[in-house]
């Protein structure tokens, strides 16, 4: 290992300001990853090191959205990886049906592409008028463009693509109108939705969900985060509730497998055990 | 204890470039090889497959917060950013495509130079793009050993070139002898 440079210990020094004046947590990010968009950040905002960038940061609070767009990645589609969607409809639907009422946490839930595809699956399922759905995030931009659920029209294609190939029984053209160059998502597919500012490092538990979906979020976590992240969902799941996670997240070397069952194994779809 | 790290890029072109190099490498070579090869992003990982009957090394497709191994070749999974971490560890990502491409050369190579500093060796290889050129720099600059793939006898001469152009100090070398270098350089 080479010994840390000026900037590793710049980037330390920054994470650490954030937490102590801001609570937001990114010291347990996977750090090359951070170490990147910090620089992207540094460079977008003109300034010659990481250094200034933590004092213009902690002497001007009005930068800390514009810095959080840089720490989080907002990178989403609508039914990104198809096959996943899919197991949920085939796998995981059938037990879903079995329940008076149910409640879904989409974590992470970025500008809401996960959400609304979730949203529209269960109505294709007839799951939706039964369902709370909680979508949170730490980044408030985003979970404000989830709540109004628009997206770019030129988007559109690749969204319906997907949706065709998780085995949708609808037009997603049903669930959008379309107007000046936008898709505007319809909004009974979040008349049941609580959006919420929820930090998976720094928040506990706050219901007893039926199914999480968390993808491409323990990715950016270091081993250690994402040890106590994956300990909350398992406190946050009934018994014998749903986890999904991303097509390249498992669950394999964390100390809490042995409380999930893997349910659809290709798809990162995980079974909390019954006791 | 970690081994050192070899870092190659290749796009178009690049499976027979990477064909005619990585099976001349012995089971039990001392190092690790990280690949990233320009791939359409909804494709399955073919490479693995295709470079396991081919290679004496083992080969499989790069995991999240996996340790880099001697004598394995990983290759960066299509649709995710490869990335090193300064703990030797490798790390994916689904950050925005950089140059056009996810995954990026410029990525896994700035991050394996802060990670690697001297020990890593960067390989750029044939392609129609610019990828990898200040990544390869990036490895020169800490340190790190930079070879280019001679762009006279590359497929697509446009990426070699471009990492010539970026990075002065790297060896322009035909796939003979980035072959016999790579072999050579972990002798006693
Ligand atoms: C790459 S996006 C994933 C979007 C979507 N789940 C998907 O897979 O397409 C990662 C999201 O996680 C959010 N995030 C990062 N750290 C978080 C934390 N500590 N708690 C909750 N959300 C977080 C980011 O703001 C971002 O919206």
């Amino acid at each position: 290992m080479t010994g840390e440079t000026v900037e590793e210990l710049e980037i330390q020094l920054l994470l650490d300001a954030l937490y102590r004046q801001y609570h937001y947590d990114f010291r347990h990010y996977a750090r090359a990853s951070i170490k990147r968009r910090l620089l992207q950040a540094q460079r977008h905002f003109g300034l010659d090191s990481i250094s200034a960038l933590q004092s213009a940061v902690l002497h001007d609070e009005t930068m800390l959205p514009n810095l959080l767009n840089y720490l989080t990645v907002q990178v989403s589609e609508m039914f990104r990886d198809p096959s996943y969607y899919k197991s949920l409809r085939e796998k995981v639907v059938p037990h879903l049906h079995t329940y008076p009422s149910l409640k879904v946490w989409v974590a992470g839930c970025s500008h809401g592409e996960e959400l609304y595809s979730l949203a529209i699956l269960f109505r294709e399922e007839g799951l939706l008028d039964k369902t709370i759905f909680y979508a949170t995030d730490i980044n408030p931009a985003a979970l404000k463009a989830a709540q109004a659920g628009i997206y770019p029209l030129d988007r559109i294609r690749q969204f319906t693509e997907n949706h065709r190939l998780s085995g949708g029984h609808s037009s997603l053209s049903d669930y959008y109108s379309a107007d000046y160059g936008r898709a505007v998502f319809d909004k009974s597919l979040r008349a049941r939705t609580v959006f919420s500012d929820h930090s998976l490092v720094t928040d506990a538990a706050f219901a007893e969900m039926h199914l999480i979906s968390c993808r491409n979020v323990l990715i950016y976590f270091d081993k250690e985060l994402q040890e106590r992240v994956i300990g909350l969902f398992a406190e946050s799941l009934a018994r014998r509730g749903f986890l999904g996670i991303g097509s390249k997240e498992s669950l394999r070397f964390s100390s809490h497998a042995d409380r999930f069952t893997e349910h659809a194994r290709e798809d990162r779809i995980y079974r909390r055990k019954g006791r | 204890m970690t081994c050192e790290l070899v870092a190659i890029g290749a796009s178009a072109g690049g499976v027979q470039a990477l064909s005619h190099v990585l099976p001349m490498l012995a089971a039990d070579y001392p190092r690790a090889i990280a690949i990233v090869v320009h791939v359409p992003p909804r494709r399955k990982n073919a490479l693995v497959k295709l470079f396991s009957e081919k290679c004496r090394m083992r080969v499989k497709e790069a995991e999240d917060k996996e340790p880099l191994r001697p004598g394995t070749i990983y290759f960066a999974p299509p649709d995710y950013h490869l990335l090193v971490e300064t703990d030797h560890t490798l790390a994916l990502s689904t950050e925005e495509p950089v140059n056009h491409s996810r995954p990026a050369i410029d990525v896994l190579f700035e991050t394996a130079a802060d990670a690697f500093g001297p020990d890593v060796t960067g390989v750029i290889m044939t392609g129609a793009n610019h990828d990898g050129a200040s990544g390869l720099q990036a490895i020169a600059g800490r340190g790190g050993t930079a070879l280019i793939q001679d762009p006279a006898t590359a497929e697509m001469a446009a990426m070699p070139e471009a990492a010539a152009q970026a990075c002065e100090g790297a060896q322009i070398l035909t796939l003979d002898e980035i072959a016999a270098y790579l072999a050579d350089m972990v002798e006693p």
